[in-house]
């Protein structure tokens, strides 16, 4: 018996531990927004996350994620308000879609470790999802345009504007974009930076409404 | 055939949906595609294309596939735009196999040849308009006051500050005759046409639930995955499954005509049984078969004349004393489409035999309707066809022979179960319907101006047409789709003499259309052509072009506007290069100018691709690019990677790891513009940006190299930068 917790809900799975994910979450589970691409870790449209961690599941047995949190597609938020679907609908980014939940799984991974990545981050983090219909440009302005949703986002709903210009004006002084970016990265790890008191409960609340967010999706759905 | 009367679509709309299903007709010839021009309807066939329901709700029904290209929004905006509907009120749904969804040029149920938007463009906003005219009548009544007196907006019958909706006349409306004719709006009066609009299917493809045909689910439904012959062709002898029968959760095993399929709970069972059948094939018909010997048999083929594709001018080459005469031998490889989604197909036979459902992504539903009728000995109306959402098809989702939705009914019917049949990644690269192998040669005289006087152009391949039923198109032994490019190219107004010759070519090899078909080939030939007459010429590569488009003021436009984004002919960064090529390919006419360099590994680094489309008029802009993002990306991989061999007569390439495509590290900045609308005739959009990125990059490697590229792909083809 395998136990998994797929998007916060527990399944006790009567299943090979040697099946891989893919084929736990489509065909025993019934998940089937994680897609069969290639079933050899080439293609990403697989991609889920084990604890936190981009995995392609197609490769993944599921012994290897006995009593461990997984998340799929399905679990990124209860109704697309998860700042890379907004991005994603933004830009239009899906054509025929397939490998779009792929994408988005691998893109959210990225977003958690990098939250203002580079084209050179955006190009190292997504260079294992393919995409037939093309779609790499829109992807690539999605993912930046998620980044901004991220850090904007969560001032809003914390309702903090002037924290958040405060934030952004020491952003703004900083001299390098290396150091911006490094600024920006420690607001979001709840880090100090040159952060008032204030600022923290900010960038908490940014911490739980990015890194987060995908949880309390979950809880919803 | 045409067995659904407007009559039973009125019935069973207000049986099934409670609603509204307007059913009207149109004409069955396609007229002038004049947006301006209100046409009266006649000749009547029967349609049906919208429902709408007594919540205001109106779904759209699609007589084609949306694989990605994007008319699940823009077939929806045409329709609403004559509707005056809601956009917030629009549903979509893929119509049924039928005959009411017939393309309106083939006579088939297809979707293909970049032709959804254009050839029903007429079709449904006659079918909006019919609708409307129905609301207008219907509400006229309701109001109590004349028909003159009513106008309609967003869902709306509207009279003086009185108004009600489509929804609450969806009764009265169905006693309506529908009209006989119907007036269309001019372009002022749009509403959606022209405006970019967020595609409808992209809510559901952001979050996992966008169904596609791998995606079907049902109760007792069993997994079957299918070992093919290695060899292409080959037939199975005997097989032992004893091994493969033991593997927990395997149902049964049965032999197809193509193969051995294992039936099984779930995907992971099926495939690990799979690997242990032990089968003996009959191989023998194909087994010394060599695509890369077969590229040489190409080369002599070339240099005769093959059959008349295009003769134009009187006068004979070989009389005429030509300033410079430049020639060239091209070829081309096999290619797979590979999409996304692998092949696959549910399959659920009724207990009696007598009926059949079918769930899968295809651009043929009624050819697949067809073939399982056939195959079960049932009336093909017995038979449903639910198609689903395509994880991309490229061409491959259209196949005549009906293959994969055939082998699916084939494992339904032989084990009388309810399945869903899964190619693995590797059986969709070995599954054949390739785009065919080509090979051409080229002879060009220039006159004492450097302009073409002469062109002589040889191919030879397989013929698309004649292999996949649709020998009626091949014309005096010629199929157009292996000389379309050449033989209708913008450059004839500029060229006197012309001779376009074709030897269509028969090998064990099945094919197929592939994205952009003949023009991925032949756009190659031409614009590397050009580009090299240009410099024979020591003329600019862009305004030689533009000396011999004069009489293609289309392509001239596309190639100017791309010449004025891209910087053509300002200073680039060193150690950069730009190429150029514009090609006409249905009906649009694109220019591309490619900026490249190498880096110190001499790796060829593709930087932006500036892209410029006449496609007359734009119904859905923002769409429009993306499709041309798409062709780039799809004619890049082809350019730098697409290389499908055979070897013994086995497929070589198996799985992304050996059929490379483009990554996101590789994706150049695509920048794409478009030639605004003038009232040229509508073009498609899913393909024609395609066929002019490989010479494009081709002529930019010339620029940066030195040297012409006569294959594809360019990998292994060990380019280096020249000594600056």
């Amino acid at each position: 018996m395998i136990e998994l917790t797929i998007n916060k809900k527990l399944y006790h799975l009567d299943v090979d531990p040697e099946m891989p994910l893919l084929w736990v979450i489509r065909d025993i589970v019934g998940l089937t927004g994680t897609k069969f691409g290639c079933g050899v870790a080439q293609c990403g449209a697989c991609t889920i996350h084990l604890n936190g961690e981009s995995v392609r599941s197609c490769v993944t047995r599921a012994g290897r994620a006995h009593q461990q949190e997984i998340l799929t597609i399905e679990g990124l938020s209860a109704a697309n308000e998860h700042p890379l679907q907004q991005a994603w609908l933004h830009f239009d980014v899906p054509q025929c879609g397939y490998c779009q939940s792929g994408q988005m799984m691998s893109a959210a991974r990225l977003l958690k470790e990098i939250p203002q990545p580079t084209d050179k981050d955006i190009d190292d983090a997504m260079s294992g999802n393919l995409c037939r219909c093309g779609t790499y440009q829109r992807i690539k302005k999605a993912i930046h345009y998620a980044a901004e949703l991220q850090l904007k986002g969560s001032v809003t709903t914390l309702n903090h504007s002037d924290t958040n210009k405060k934030r952004n004006e020491n952003i703004d002084k900083a001299r390098s974009p290396e150091e911006k970016r490094a600024l920006r990265i420690s607001a979001y790890n709840g880090g100090a930076g040159n952060l008032s008191d204030e600022d923290q409960s900010v960038t908490s609340g940014l911490k739980s409404l990015t890194s987060s967010n995908i949880q309390e999706g979950v809880q919803h759905g | 055939m045409d067995n659904i009367s407007r009559r039973s679509f009125l019935k069973s709309g207000a049986l099934l949906g409670g609603g509204l299903m307007i059913s009207f007709a149109v004409p069955a010839r396609v007229r002038g595609l004049l947006p301006d021009v209100a046409e009266a309807a006649e000749n009547f066939i029967p349609n049906a294309f919208l429902e709408i329901g007594t919540d205001n709700s109106i779904k759209v029904l699609l007589a084609h596939s949306e694989m990605g290209q994007g008319i699940w929004t823009s077939l929806p905006m045409i329709i609403a735009d004559e509707l005056d509907a809601d956009w917030k009120d629009i549903t979509v749904a893929h119509a049924p196999a039928a005959p009411a969804y017939k393309h309106t040029l083939f006579g088939i149920q297809i979707t293909g040849g970049s032709s959804t938007t254009f050839s029903e463009f007429d079709r449904y906003r006659t079918a909006g308009a019919a609708a409307r005219a129905i609301f207008l009548a219907a509400g006229a009544k309701k109001l109590g006051v004349p028909l003159a007196e009513v106008r309609t907006e967003k869902g709306y019958v509207i009279s003086g500050d009185k108004k009600i909706a489509y929804g609450a006349l969806v009764q009265a409306a169905a006693g309506i005759k529908p009209p006989q004719t119907v007036q269309l709006k001019v372009p002022k009066d749009w509403q959606y046409i022209g405006k970019s609009t967020k595609r409808l299917d992209g809510a559901a493809k952001v979050n996992g639930t966008a169904v596609f045909g791998m995606d079907i689910q049902g109760e007792d439904l069993l997994i079957a995955t299918v070992v093919h012959s290695p060899v292409i062709g080959g037939k199975v002898l005997s097989y032992d499954d004893s091994l493969a029968k033991a593997v927990p959760g395997v149902v049964s095993v049965v032999q197809l005509s193509t193969g051995v399929a294992v039936l099984a709970t779930n995907y992971y069972a099926s495939n690990k049984a799979k690997k242990l059948l032990k089968i003996n094939w009959d191989s023998s018909a194909n087994e010394s078969f060599d695509s890369r010997k077969l590229a040489a048999t190409y080369q002599q083929l070339v240099a005769t004349d093959g059959l008349t594709g295009l003769k134009k001018g009187t006068a004979e080459m070989q009389n005429y004393k030509a300033w410079k005469t430049i020639e060239a031998a091209y070829s081309f490889p096999y290619l797979t489409h590979a999409p996304m989604e692998p092949l696959n197909a549910t399959v659920k036979i009724s207990e009696d035999g007598k009926s059949c459902e079918i769930w899968t992504g295809t651009q043929m539903p009624m050819n697949e309707q067809a073939a399982a009728a056939k195959i079960l000995s049932i009336a093909p109306e017995q038979v449903t066809v639910h198609t689903a959402f395509l994880g991309g098809g490229f061409g491959r989702r259209a196949t005549p022979q009906s293959d994969w939705v055939s082998e699916a009914v084939e494992i339904a019917k032989v084990s009388g179960k309810y399945i869903k049949m899964i190619w693995a990644r590797e059986d969709d690269i070995k599954g054949q319907h390739y785009r065919p192998q080509f090979a051409h040669k080229v002879k060009v005289a220039l006159n004492a101006q450097g302009k073409p006087e002469f062109w002589h152009h040889n191919v030879a391949g397989q013929s698309i047409y004649q292999e996949n039923g649709f020998a009626a198109l091949v014309k005096d032994g010629v199929d157009e789709s292996s000389i379309e490019g050449i033989s209708d190219s913008h450059y004839l107004p500029a060229i006197p003499n012309v001779f376009v010759g074709a030897h269509a070519t028969k090998t064990p090899v099945t094919i197929l259309w592939w994205r952009a078909v003949g023009h991925t080939h032949t756009a190659f030939v031409m614009e590397t052509m050009i580009d090299q007459l240009a410099h024979a010429a020591g003329k600019d590569p862009v305004n030689y072009r533009r000396d011999l488009l004069q009489g293609s003021l289309r392509s001239l436009a596309a190639l100017n506007l791309a010449a004025e984004k891209a910087g053509w002919g300002k200073p680039l960064p060193k150690g950069h290069f730009h190429g150029v090529a514009v090609h006409h390919s249905f009906r649009s006419h694109v220019a591309e100018i490619v900026e490249i360099s190498f880096d110190a590994a001499d790796n060829l680094i593709v930087h932006r691709v500036t892209c410029a489309i006449d496609c007359g008029l734009t119904i859905n802009p923002e769409n429009i690019k993306a499709q041309m993002e798409s062709c780039i990306i799809f004619g890049l991989t082809m350019a730098k990677y697409g290389e499908l061999s055979i070897t013994n007569g086995k497929v070589d390439q198996n799985n992304f790891y050996d059929y490379k495509v483009v990554r996101m590290n590789e994706t150049p900045i695509m920048d794409v513009h478009l030639v605004p609308y003038t009232g040229q005739p509508l073009g498609g959009v899913g393909e024609a940006g395609l066929p002019p990125l490989a010479p494009a990059l081709a002529n930019a490697i010339f620029q940066a190299t030195g040297k012409r590229i006569y294959q594809l792909p360019l990998m292994n083809q060990n380019l280096k930068p020249a000594k600056l």
